[in-house]
């Protein structure tokens, strides 16, 4: 595979709604109410209600598995959760991922991700470090 | 309440043994929108070298889980839950987990560092199969938000 540092292997988006959050919540176990009730959430001062960060991370890892054409070629993944993600009741949320090559390293580079939702960063350092298709 | 520094360096008991399922691992990939077939169809992951569906590369968050409610339920820890948010996440692979795997994991608190009036908890978790061998480090940083 011909790659150069800079160039971008994948771009996709994923519209979240509650029901995502609610499907996530049960194959997860995080429970945690702030994901699927308004009167929780503004309780405890938040905007509404949040994905949950793993949500964000693991559904912004995929256009990258897919570039690679298999999950188990992810070697390492990181993310810094910046700033949540906010879910409206009626329209959801809509999370981009953008996937750059940062570094290549013979079989291997380090992915780099960009993900928003609403034009903001939403994950800070999100690095994937794979091995690549031979 | 705050953190109680002594906790830095504590190793915990190895949790019990978590079974992967072949349909917990579909479910949580439909959760994350992992559509590839290696994490649905035994046949499409057995064409790719393994002996059943792999789990997204995320799903370790799972066995995870289990070590972190050791960590917040540790009587001394003084880790007031409702004041905790998920300050960054690593998972470093030896191999995917695939269903089938029976996993163990063992949770270490690597740091405690207090910033301001917050408290950040890095804990390792080392994730390893039925032989011992290991397959996922997970690494998660808690930042413990102080009193206003």
């Amino acid at each position: 595979m011909s790659l150069e540092v800079g160039e971008i292997v994948a771009e996709e988006s994923f519209p979240l709604t509650r029901d995502s959050l609610v499907r996530y919540a049960g194959a997860s176990g995080d429970f945690n109410p702030i994901h699927y009730r308004d009167d929780v959430a503004r309780n405890v001062g938040l905007p509404g209600v949040l994905a949950h960060g793993m949500l964000t991370m693991g559904a912004a890892v995929q256009p990258v598995v897919d570039w690679l054409g298999d999950p188990g070629k992810v070697l390492d993944y990181q993310v810094r959760f910046t700033r949540p993600v906010v879910v409206d009741p009626e329209i959801g949320a809509v999370i981009t991922v953008t996937a750059k090559i940062g570094q290549i390293d013979g079989d291997q580079a380090r992915v780099d991700l960009t993900v928003t939702s609403s034009e903001q960063t939403v994950l800070g350092k999100a690095q994937v470090r794979v091995a690549l298709p031979q | 309440m705050t953190v109680n520094p002594e906790l830095q360096g504590r190793v915990f008991p190895p949790t019990e043994p978590y079974l992967v399922g072949r349909e917990k691992v579909r479910e949580f990939s439909r959760a994350v929108f992992a559509t590839n077939p290696i994490n649905h169809d035994p046949e499409a992951a057995r064409a790719a070298g393994y002996t059943d569906i792999v789990a997204p590369p995320t799903f370790a968050v799972v066995v995870q889980e289990l070590t972190l409610a050791q960590l917040l339920s540790e009587p001394d820890a003084g880790i007031d839950f409702s004041r905790v948010v998920h300050g960054d996440q690593r998972f470093t692979f030896t191999r995917p987990i695939v269903a089938g795997d029976e996993l163990t994991a063992t949770l270490k608190v690597a740091s405690i560092k207090t910033l301001g009036g917050n408290a950040m908890i890095t804990a390792e978790s080392s994730i390893v199969d039925a032989d011992g061998a290991h397959v996922v480090t997970a690494i998660s940083t808690l930042v413990v938000r102080g009193e206003e």
